[in-house]
């Protein structure tokens, strides 16, 4: 089999990988345009703040701790314990859920009824609000994450493509688990929207508005419900790309990265966020593969974009979206 | 009281349809003309002049741009800073090519290239719409910035990647470069600004700008009733990176000097604007005006009150700016959608019943 073609199919591999990422940060997307028609652009820093938040409370750090002490004098900085993992993330799920709560009766209650634009331009807003939240009460330099996930090259994989094609691949055993976490998310989710009755609310909110207020369903709760199962789709994210890549400000702009994979799936269905991920993960990494060195490199900043872009002015609606119909 | 439009008589056609029809709207904006031109170059300072009035005057052209094509019609376009980095580099390709011609000629012809540059990547707007069209244009935004960081042919193979603005005159007076006057910047800025206002005015309330309101609207009813979509959206495309490629091209060559692509035509940059045109006002002059002074303002007011007064970190001011930015973006839209706009026709409203309230 020629070289070329092995290292190929290694990047396509490592491709399927990084677009499940990809996938894991749009599904969190999908969920709040679906029920509420927001196009939440916060939903990249709510990953930083979770991931943020979950390094603080393992490490035992006391929130605001640069503040108090630049305001008062003195040098605290931690209560002086850890906390395992899996109680810090049960925990950062309750002030994901806080959070939640905070966003729909603070900002969004008040903003019902408005144009989209208007609701999208609030949720930058709290990008924003909620990125300095996060400095002021974290510190903002790079933490390292290690919740016990399996990170380096899988020897398995490694061993078994030597064997066949005379050459190991190199595939992290974080993206193997992450593929793993974010099929299970998946599988959850669906679970959760068709058999559940907060779930089946849910879809009937995403479906109509007002047919769901006079059959007794309440708005707020679904919108808080909603929030919250974004914010703890945003801790997974949060967990396996600080894990991957440490937890810094670029986390939130994987947001934007999502951006070109929900245009591709569409905005408004789960399965389209993860093909179009897979799609946009595959054709980033095979570009900066085959062309990336002729034009001069780091072609993945804008891939995608330029895909989704081409790729709209065929089917305007994303591959998975619902017919967009218009009426006068 | 203070603001009436009754007893105002116009006599003939071309009072009728001037700028400002009405009377103390004309007189208020010949002052403001008058202080801009008159007194405050003759006021002006370094420190003034880069730490306010250059951004304030660059970013409303910007502004002005962007409010034409997301408020006047409806185009979501979150690429406002790569539209910057071609007037930027188109600016700097210009004045080291052709360096005895005026700057005026450069920064011109740069906000025409851009304007070209909009309309190919305002193409697709024809078939996307809506949330689509937003991140269609982060494509652009992308795109381009890789293109000016990637091509050393933009930035003429210089070893730092950045740009430098060298030293070009117009009229025999030195614009860019180190030894620049305040007074000079200021008013090379001011001019551009002042023509941009009255030509962005002069198109909103004209044909072309009806058809433009008639597509943001909706646009299906504005086709039915025999509105272009292609020449209107095109147009506003066209407009528009021309006001936003003069910016660039004046943001990079007379305010900053020196550019690194990345850095000064980020993403960052997009939204900037994008919030100078929201909390201004969609769809309003004055609200750019407005928008662009307060984005400008509040960042060095933040810095005076917290590192300067309080004595705080300049780290924790810098997230604390965040926050408050944030925290206003969220006020202004619960509390006044419609922007500092729409307080100023409130506040004209009230001074035309005042004292007395009905």
């Amino acid at each position: 089999m020629p070289e070329q073609l092995i290292f190929a199919m290694e990047v396509t591999l490592n491709g399927l990988m990084a677009g499940v990422l990809y996938a894991l940060v749009a599904l969190g997307f999908v969920l709040i345009y679906k029920a509420s028609g927001i196009f939440n652009y916060a939903q990249g820093v709510m990953a930083l703040f979770a991931a943020m938040t979950l390094v603080g409370i393992m490490q035992g750090q006391v929130p605001f701790s640069h503040l108090i002490n630049a305001v008062f004098g003195g040098h605290i900085t931690h209560f002086g314990w850890t906390v395992p993992s899996f109680v810090a993330i049960a925990l950062t799920v309750g002030v994901m859920v806080l959070l939640a709560w905070l966003v729909q009766v603070l900002v969004m209650k008040h903003l019902v009824g408005q144009e989209p634009i208007i609701l999208f331009m609030a949720t930058i807003g709290l990008a924003y609000f909620l990125e300095g939240v996060a400095d002021l009460m974290w510190g903002s330099e790079i933490k390292t994450l290690d919740v016990g996930l399996p990170q380096g090259i899988n020897l398995w994989i490694d061993e078994t493509t030597f064997n066949i094609f005379g050459y190991g691949f190199f595939i992290d055993n974080l993206d193997i688990v992450a593929t793993v976490i974010a099929a299970l998310l998946v599988a959850g989710l669906v679970c959760f929207a068709q058999y559940t009755k907060q779930g089946r609310a849910m879809r009937a909110v995403a479906d109509d508005h007002q047919a769901a207020l006079s059959v007794g369903i309440s708005l707020n709760f679904i919108w808080v419900l909603v929030w919250s199962v974004a914010g703890f789709v945003a801790l997974v994210a949060g967990i396996v790309w600080g894990t991957k890549s440490g937890v810094q400000f670029s986390l939130s702009l994987i947001a934007l990265k999502a951006l070109p994979v929900l245009m591709l799936g569409g905005f408004t269905s789960i399965p389209g966020a993860i093909v179009g991920g897979l799609i946009i993960g595959v054709g980033e990494k095979l570009f900066e593969f085959a062309i990336g060195p002729m034009v001069g490199g780091a072609t993945e900043n804008w891939f995608a974009y330029v895909l989704a872009l081409i790729f709209l002015v065929f089917r305007p609606q994303g591959l998975f979206g619902e017919k967009i119909i218009e009426r006068v | 009281m203070f603001y009436r439009e009754a007893g105002d008589f116009k006599t003939s056609y071309a009072e009728d349809s001037q700028t400002f029809p009405i009377k103390f709207d004309r007189i208020r904006y010949y002052v403001v003309l008058a202080v801009a031109f008159g007194i405050i170059p003759f006021l002006i300072n370094d420190y003034w002049a880069n730490a306010i009035l250059l951004p304030f005057l660059i970013y409303s052209i910007a502004a002005i741009g962007l409010n034409i094509l997301v408020g006047y019609c409806g185009q979501v376009s979150l690429g406002t800073g790569g539209f910057m980095a071609v007037g930027a580099y188109a600016c700097y390709k210009l004045m080291t090519a052709f360096p005895e011609i005026s700057m005026f000629i450069h920064v011109l012809l740069a906000g025409g290239i851009t304007a070209g540059v909009c309309v190919l990547f305002g193409l697709p707007s024809l078939r996307i719409k809506g949330f689509y069209l937003a991140v269609a244009t982060l494509a652009a935004q992308f795109f381009l910035v890789w293109l000016f960081n990637r091509v050393p042919w933009f930035y003429n193979y210089s070893a730092s990647g950045q740009i430098n603005a060298p030293e070009r005159d117009t009229f025999g007076i030195i614009i860019t470069g180190p030894n620049a006057s305040a007074w000079a910047t200021y008013l090379f800025c001011l001019i551009f600004l002042t023509a941009c206002a009255l030509v962005a005015r002069n198109l909103t309330r004209g044909t072309v700008g009806r058809s433009w309101m008639a597509i943001r609207d909706m646009d299906i009813a504005a086709e039915i009733i025999g509105v272009n979509p292609l020449k209107a959206k095109l147009t506003a495309f066209a407009v528009s990176g021309f006001f936003i490629g003069i910016a660039g091209a004046l943001f990079f060559a007379v305010y900053l000097g020196a550019v690194e692509v990345g850095e000064a035509f980020g993403i960052q940059k997009s939204f900037l604007v994008l919030f100078m045109v929201i909390l201004g006002g969609l769809g309003s002059i004055f609200g750019s005006f407005a928008g662009a002074a307060f984005l400008v303002l509040l960042p060095v007011v933040l810095k005076v009150v917290g590192v300067d007064i309080l004595g705080w970190p300049t780290d924790i001011v810098a997230h604390f700016q965040l926050v408050i930015v944030g925290a206003l973006i969220i006020v202004f839209l619960i509390a006044e959608p419609h922007g500092m706009a729409q307080l100023w026709r409130v506040a004209k409203e009230k001074l035309r019943l005042w004292p007395f309230p009905h």
